[in-house]
């Protein structure tokens, strides 16, 4: 298959109006159909600062961006079309006082008809696991409701691209694992680009963007990242605790593992004490 | 608390006037606002009323909850009574006792506007105790629409309605976190004069002020990304159908209220 790059930019620089340091600086990478990417890097890194300039919400000072072949600033119609973003707040992002009018709001937008629309809204409510909440009312859900919610939003719009600006840091431990879950299940069916804190959401990612004073620092694989103490370092970056254990115990913090993998290696770099039992 | 359901006056219960269009219910509504102010005789006042108290009982909604609704204009309504029944010298005496005097135009005219502001209110508490926001608003940009090329942005107040529907309840939210975070505080909030309950909103407002800036902020960008450009080439989910009945409604209304008039 003839894979156009889902999102390309090069050269991306931006100011915000009045600001003299840049926000981004240089940044330059691709994103292919199908790739699972992360994005991050400490706070005012420029991660946001990207996302906004991928659709459109801000318009490059200099440098390029294509979003399959569409430019964010002079098609910015085009690019929502195919580009859904998910924010840190869900809160300030849904817009109706029901939650399937919510849903039905970008479809709205495209000019969707009307029937068409009733079958994506229920699809994209069923695909969040949200059946039965249509008629809720968005402040009586939980913070993991409401970003699955948003989520179904992009959903009915049949999005090629998923921006995700830290979807899961204002929820709680429940809220988040709804939430990865679900997008968990878009994996390879969607381009997504994911900008997170949490290391141990991109382990399985396909690359990992990290971005530092508005520049692009590595375009590294998970592995590569995670077994570079410098690079984690330099960027501010903690491993999740089960890999801090392992490269504390001077293990390869490698490939990631579960508890119980890093059991066994443990108990394998101690044979005298297995042993003896 | 569901605000949105229950924001301003609906009364969320299945009946043939909550199963009407708003359309016709608004337009019902705005043909006998204005036309009450035709209705000159006590006759037809009566008859709208005869009107009115049959709606109520057809919309369901409880006469008690009816009344509720109509507590807000009840002060006017006493005043209006009160003014034309002190001050107006026309017709028979009926009572005096030095200079106050009773005139028996003064009480029928008295009573007459009263009635009337009270059947412009029930109408209106009607209209929105059987419609629901979210339908007004949709009605209303229906209506208005055709004002769109005298540049009435109609799109953008039913857009603004509902995003103040679905913004409400967590303001409201929002107030009572910071009113208590306050409170821990030591604020007092509920001592004191009016100047004092007024200083002691200030630290409440400004929080939420700063906040609704922040929300309206992230709003913009996600309604952005989320592909809104106006109304322009919009298609809207929510369906409104205009049947017979709708027409019906709004054809005895006109008829009931040129009755009145004629009387
Ligand atoms: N609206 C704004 N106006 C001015 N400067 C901003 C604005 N938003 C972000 N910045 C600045 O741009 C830089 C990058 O911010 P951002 O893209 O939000 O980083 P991140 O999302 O990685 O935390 C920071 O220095 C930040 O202070
Ligand atoms: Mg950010």
């Amino acid at each position: 298959m003839p894979d156009p790059a889902s999102i390309s930019c090069e050269d991306l620089s931006y100011a915000y109006p009045g600001e003299a340091e840049p926000a981004l600086s240089g940044v330059g990478f691709e994103v292919r159909a199908g790739e699972y990417v992360g994005v991050v890097g400490p706070n005012g890194g420029g991660k946001s600062t990207l996302l906004r300039l991928l659709n459109g919400l801000l318009a490059a000072g200099s440098g390029t961006v294509r979003i399959a072949g569409h430019d964010p600033t002079t098609e910015p119609f085009e690019v929502r079309q195919r580009v859904g973003m998910l924010f840190q707040n869900p809160e300030n992002g849904l817009v109706a006082p029901f939650v399937e009018d919510d849903v039905a709001f970008g479809l709205e937008n495209l000019g969707v008809p009307r029937g068409e629309m009733r079958a994506r809204v229920r699809g994209a409510i069923e695909a969040v696991g949200l059946a039965g909440y249509e008629r809720r009312e968005p402040h009586t859900l939980s913070g993991g409701e409401k970003q699955r919610v948003a989520l179904a939003g992009l959903l009915a719009l049949e999005p090629e691209i998923l921006l995700l600006d830290e979807p899961t840091s204002m929820l709680d431990a429940a809220g988040r694992r709804e939430v990865l879950d679900r997008l968990r299940g878009l994996r390879r069916e969607k381009t997504i680009l994911h900008v997170t804190h949490h290391l141990e959401e991109l382990l399985d990612a396909d690359r990992i963007l990290v971005m530092n004073g508005g520049e692009l620092v590595a375009d590294v694989y998970p592995a590569q990242l995670i077994s570079d103490p410098d690079l984690l370092a330099r960027n501010y970056l903690v491993l999740p605790p089960l890999l801090r254990l392992a490269s504390g115990l001077g293990l390869e913090a490698k490939k990631p593992r579960t508890p119980e993998d890093l059991a066994r290696e443990i108990q394998h770099r101690s044979p005298r004490r297995t042993e003896a039992r | 608390m569901s605000v949105a359901r229950s924001f301003g006056q609906f009364y969320p219960v299945a009946s043939p006037l909550h199963a009407l269009d708003p359309r016709a219910k608004i337009l019902s509504t705005a043909v006998l606002l204005l036309g009450l102010f035709f209705v000159d005789s006590a006759a037809g006042l009566g008859l709208v009323a005869v009107a009115v108290v049959a709606l109520v009982a057809v919309s369901r909604v409880p006469p008690l909850t009816f009344l509720r609704l109509l507590r807000p204009v009840a002060f006017i309504v006493a005043l209006t009574v009160f003014f034309q029944v002190l001050f107006s010298r026309e017709g028979e005496t009926l009572f005096a006792w030095g200079i106050l005097e009773i005139h028996e135009g003064g009480v029928r005219l008295g009573l007459f506007l009263g009635g009337r502001i009270l059947l412009l209110v029930s109408a209106a508490a009607l209209l929105t105790a059987t419609t629901a926001p979210l339908a007004l608003a949709d009605g209303l940009e229906d209506l208005l629409s055709p004002l769109k090329k005298l540049r009435f942005p109609a799109h953008e107040v039913a857009m603004m309605m509902t995003i103040a529907l679905r913004f409400i309840p967590t303001l409201y939210e929002e107030s009572q976190k910071i009113t208590k975070a306050q409170a821990a505080r030591g604020a007092d909030f509920a001592e004191g004069g009016p100047l004092s309950r007024i200083r002691t909103t200030i630290p409440i407002l400004i929080p939420l002020t700063v906040g609704a800036f922040r929300r309206a902020d992230e709003l913009a960008e996600a309604m952005e990304s989320r592909g809104y450009r106006g109304g322009e080439g919009r298609t809207r989910y929510r369906e409104l159908r205009f049947r017979q009945r709708d027409a019906i409604a709004l054809a005895a209304t006109a008829l009931v209220l040129a009755g009145a008039i004629l009387l």
